[in-house]
């Protein structure tokens, strides 16, 4: 065999292996009828108030399961098992996001069958999770006042892979810089289609839009 | 970090290949990579000599071809490349219209390898 350098060609998406678990647990899940949310966010954003927020919600309409993602700990599932929907915490062991493959079995220790809705509480960052297809039919994220109003332009491709956005404690607004306005415009510019909600968890204000949107989104499925 | 899952992907692919074609060493290989994305060419390279190590395709080169951000108007059918860290609009050129939606930018492909 010669030692020259030869050129083989691959032609291959490397995410395509776990693209094609997510569409498969996407495509099971819908013959079942139960909508899965993939929920994103930066640590302290807001990700648990929102989801108890949505529980109390939704309910007495949906049936709704919790899968709680965390590098460590089980403090989110234990919070909202107690608005009494069923909830599992998955331990991530390190790992900065989920992946289909970890969606999957950690679906297949919940009785999804029996649930309209699951919402997958990601890993709290705004960077990894955005790189990877969970199996999530709409995928959605908050940014909280706090954070302020540059994010999009700092974290682009978590923007641009969301249907819908949750601007959280929007009680801070007049403490803060925050431009509502030119948030908007920032994350529009990368993905026009994308629904915006303002919200704040902590008085419940504009929660009634957010979770029209979810349910409707449900009920589409 | 996503850097390890990332580049572990990589190199499946790229060993998979490797073997399909029986090479005895892989020299570089070549990827295209998204402006979206945020990893670094020098912690790609670095996380891919660590994951490879000992295997065929220890010390490869990863040559690293970045691909813009491309949208395309969803009104009139323009494509065209924005800046993603410039705080400009991403207006069509053609026709004016903000409705636009990304078309490439996001890719993690492998090309091709070379190899011996």
């Amino acid at each position: 065999m010669s030692d020259e350098i030869k050129l083989i060609e691959v032609k291959e998406d490397i995410q395509a292996d776990n693209a094609a678990k997510a569409k498969e647990l996407q495509d099971s899940l819908r013959k079942e009828k139960t909508f899965l949310l993939n929920l994103m966010a930066s640590p302290g954003a807001g990700k648990t108030s929102l989801v108890i927020q949505t529980i109390r919600h939704l309910k007495e309409k949906l049936h709704v399961g919790i899968m709680e993602a965390d590098i460590d700990s089980m403090v989110d599932a234990e919070k909202v098992a107690k608005e009494g929907v069923d909830a599992i915490q998955i331990r991530t062991g390190g790992f900065c996001h989920m992946d289909a493959t970890m969606v999957k079995s950690g679906l297949d220790a919940m009785n999804t069958k029996n649930l309209d809705l699951v919402i997958l509480e990601n890993v709290g960052n705004l960077v990894c999770p955005a790189e990877f297809e969970t199996g999530a039919h709409k995928n959605a994220m908050i940014l909280s006042v706090p954070e302020g109003d540059d994010k999009p332009l700092k974290y682009p491709l978590m923007f641009s892979v969301c249907h819908a956005l949750v601007i959280n404690k929007t009680d801070y607004l007049e403490l803060s810089d925050f431009s509502v306005e030119k948030c908007r415009e920032r994350v529009l510019k990368l993905n026009p289609g994308i629904q915006i909600f303002e919200v704040s968890c902590k008085t419940g204000e504009g929660i009634d839009r957010w979770v029209e949107w979810l349910h409707q989104e449900v009920n589409n499925i | 970090m996503h850097e390890l899952s990332v580049i572990n992907n990589i190199l499946k692919v790229v060993l998979k290949h490797a073997e399909d074609h029986k090479v005895k060493k892989v020299v570089a290989v070549h990827l295209q990579v998204g402006e979206l994305s945020d990893l670094e060419d020098q912690w790609m390279q670095q996380y891919f000599d660590y994951l490879a190590k000992d295997g065929i395709a220890e010390a490869a080169c990863l040559v690293i071809e970045r691909v813009p951000v491309v949208m395309k108007c969803s009104d009139c059918g323009m494509s065209h490349a924005i800046n993603i860290k410039e705080d400009k609009s991403s207006m069509c050129p053609e026709c004016g219209s903000t409705n636009n939606t990304i078309v490439s930018g996001r890719e993690y492909f492998i090309k091709n390898l070379e190899a011996i």
